[in-house]
């Protein structure tokens, strides 16, 4: 049973090559309202790579991208803000000399009417947000390097949902977090997976993705190995995927798929 | 922990342990800026002991505020200059080019081939404005060098301060301009260049003004937001040390006055009668102190209430995600650099009109003293971390050691090393008490 509505992001044909290699090769993905995709593949598979493409921080070589069924022009990260694409980055993207709210804002400050920043307003917003996310954080003055790394990541999705994102993008989310917070960010993937935000997980950790997404979409060596309902595949099976390439019966399969 | 969140919020001060612990929270003082103003203290008080009381004098006092002025105002840009991981070796030779530029305006072109005469009104303000879109220039063709075509700002700049310095022998093959224009002259201080005592007295009270007010709407912001509030007293503290030091300036300007014979000629002129033991007149605080000051608090204002200071510090603090923030890093890096030739602009103003002429030798090796007191006012040059209070107290820093050596009557050779070895020293220190720190 396929979801027959205009998909929220596609992505087809995409291809991007560094130096003579591809790390992206004819690459199509597509995302739904309200559905959590996750992106697996092993270190190097162009993951991470294709979805710096639909977050606008690579321009690709080749390929189409659409956002609810029309063509979308996305040079960078600004243009990708621009059609309500957020992204957490795996190397944590704060920036680490200057407080949370300073990072919860950046780039989109709040400012008073004279036009300086409005640093109570915004320290108050994110006391706001990050109640709500993780009601035992309260270092609000310090710097973000003084913060632990469960922390630090709470601050960096804090950032973005707070712009009522409409694609999220989290490469390796919970790489970074323990147990309890690796718990709380599952919530909160649900939570705005309710919302109908449409959600990338990217992982090379199939434990990660799998009791979260609706779909897996299996990337090795720049190609899509082949995609799958959850529901339809065991873990196994798509960890055959990951590392074989070797596509079971219940996924379909794509152009770096293994024909037996 | 429950507790904290219903109760009304607690200011973290009241979980320090002695008492000087419970002032620093309290205050939410800068420790690292109160230990510069500690080694200042200490420069200053040995520096007069050594030279026999020469050091603590109006008269000293006064000259260290001019001297700094110049190095003063292109240190703030400094700073932002290097928060954003880039270097400015160029500063000295703009400064050089700058200053010939304004000579020839203010002596040449405008009161001869433009025909308004020499001793024009207009003729300081034009020169001012021509030296300024100079300066922005030179600073935006170095930016967009270096933001857009990726050249390193070390090489960028390092070009620049021998292409800028040839430049400014070519604009009069090499001749000494003199003398300035005489309202320009008051930029570079001096009996005439300083306000005198009643006009010191209206700049320092508006400045107390301006602390007390900020401190009551800082409160009633915090009041606003439900933040936990600095205790009273605290508040008062910092309220009596603003206005006590700024107070204590103006005296200090006010006790230095114009050299006998100046004030004689003056009475002369003005037909008033010399009383016994000379006219007192006094200097007041310098015209080149307050354009340094104005600088300062700009320069502060921007670092900090903008979005464009916003945006230099998260830059420095992680180019990455500046730019994935959506950021247009290139022309943010090529604003700092027009501000920063902007602001050799000025001190090219301060400069020639302090020395009565300009030379093509003029700021040589100002960068190092500007990149030195920013380096001791506390910017690391891995970026991302530095005031512009700092840096000003760096200057300060700077200039002092310079004078009290004079003033102890040390060889130049050896003012060289002692400057070279403070330099490091201080970054040792900084290095020390950052890693205690985090």
């Amino acid at each position: 049973m396929l979801d027959t509505s205009t998909p929220l992001v596609e992505m087809t044909d995409i291809s991007i090559s560094f130096g003579g290699i591809r790390a992206v090769d004819q690459a199509s993905i597509t995302l739904h309202k309200g559905e959590v995709v996750g992106l697996l593949g092993h270190n190097g598979a162009g993951k991470s790579t294709l979805i710096k493409i639909l977050s606008g921080a690579y321009k690709r070589d080749t390929g189409d991208i659409r956002i609810d069924g029309a063509p979308a022009t996305i040079n960078n990260p600004r243009d990708a803000k621009g059609y309500g694409i957020e992204t957490i980055y795996q190397q944590l993207a704060v920036a680490d000399n200057v407080d949370a709210a300073a990072n919860l804002f950046l780039g989109r400050e709040m400012v008073t009417p004279l036009g300086t920043l409005d640093d109570a307003a915004m320290e108050s917003k994110a006391r706001e947000v990050m109640g709500r996310l993780n009601p035992n954080f309260r270092r609000f003055k310090e710097p973000v390097k003084a913060l632990s790394g469960g922390q630090r990541q709470s601050v960096a999705i804090a950032r973005a949902i707070l712009f009522n994102a409409r694609i999220l993008i989290m490469d390796e989310p919970t790489a970074a977090l323990g147990p309890q917070e690796t718990a709380q960010v599952g919530d909160l993937i649900k939570q705005l997976k309710s919302e109908g935000i449409g959600i990338f997980l990217i992982s090379h950790d199939i434990h990660d993705v799998f009791d979260l997404a609706d779909r897996v979409v299996v990337m090795k060596n720049g190609q899509v190995v082949g995609e799958a309902k959850t529901t339809d595949v065991t873990k196994d099976e798509v960890l055959g995927m990951i590392i074989l390439g070797k596509v079971p019966p219940g996924a379909t399969p794509g152009p770096g798929a293994i024909r037996e | 922990m429950a507790e904290h969140a219903l109760s009304s919020p607690v200011h973290p001060s009241s979980h320090a342990r002695n008492a000087l612990q419970r002032f620093l929270s309290a205050t939410e003082v800068d420790t690292r800026l109160l230990g510069m103003i500690g080694a200042l203290a200490i420069i200053w008080v040995g520096f007069n002991i050594f030279s026999g009381g020469l050091f603590l004098t109006p008269r000293n006092l006064w000259n260290l505020s001019v001297q700094t002025a110049s190095v003063a105002v292109m240190v703030t840009g400094m700073v932002l200059v290097i928060v954003t991981r880039n270097i400015d070796l160029s500063v000295g030779s703009i400064l050089g080019l700058v200053g010939m530029v304004m000579g020839v305006m203010q002596t040449s072109f405008f009161p001869v081939q433009l025909g308004l005469g020499l001793g024009h009104p207009l003729i300081w303000v034009l020169s001012l404005a021509v030296g300024l879109a100079v300066g922005t220039g030179i600073g935006a063709l170095q930016g967009v060098i270096i933001a857009y075509l990726r050249v390193p700002a070390f090489i960028v700049t390092l070009g620049g301060y021998l292409v800028w310095r040839g430049a400014a022998w070519w604009v009069t093959a090499g001749r000494t301009v003199a003398p300035m224009d005489s309202t320009f002259q008051l930029m570079g201080g001096g009996p005439g260049g300083s306000v005198g005592a009643f006009w010191s007295w209206v700049v320092g009270i508006l400045a107390c003004v301006a602390i007390v007010v900020g401190l009551l709407l800082g409160r009633r912001q915090r009041q606003r937001f439900k933040f936990p509030q600095r205790p009273v007293w605290a508040e008062v503290v910092l309220g009596v040390l603003g206005c006590g030091a700024t107070i204590g300036a103006v005296l200090i300007a006010n006790a230095y006055p114009w050299p006998t014979r100046i004030a004689a000629n003056f009475a002369e002129a003005n037909g008033l009668d010399v009383p016994e033991g000379g006219l007192f007149i006094s200097h007041g605080i310098a015209i080149p102190v307050l354009m340094a000051i104005g600088v300062g608090v700009v320069m502060t204002f921007l670092a900090t209430r903008t979005r464009f200071g916003r945006y230099v510090y998260a830059m420095g603090g992680n180019p990455e995600a500046a730019e994935l923030a959506g950021i247009n890093t290139r022309w943010v890096t090529v604003k700092i650099f027009m501000l920063m030739g902007a602001l050799c602009a000025i001190a090219a103003a301060i400069s020639t009109a302090r020395l009565n002429a300009a030379t093509n030798a003029l700021g040589t090796l100002d960068e190092l003293y500007v990149i030195a007191a920013a380096v001791i006012g506390g910017t690391s040059l891995a970026g991302g971390v530095g005031t512009i209070a700092g840096a000003l107290l760096g200057a300060v820093v700077m200039q002092s050691l310079q004078s009290g050596m004079v003033l102890m009557g040390l060889d130049s050779p050896l003012q060289s090393i002692v400057v070279g070895i403070v330099l490091v020293f201080a970054v040792w220190l900084d290095t020390l008490y950052r890693r205690n720190k985090y």
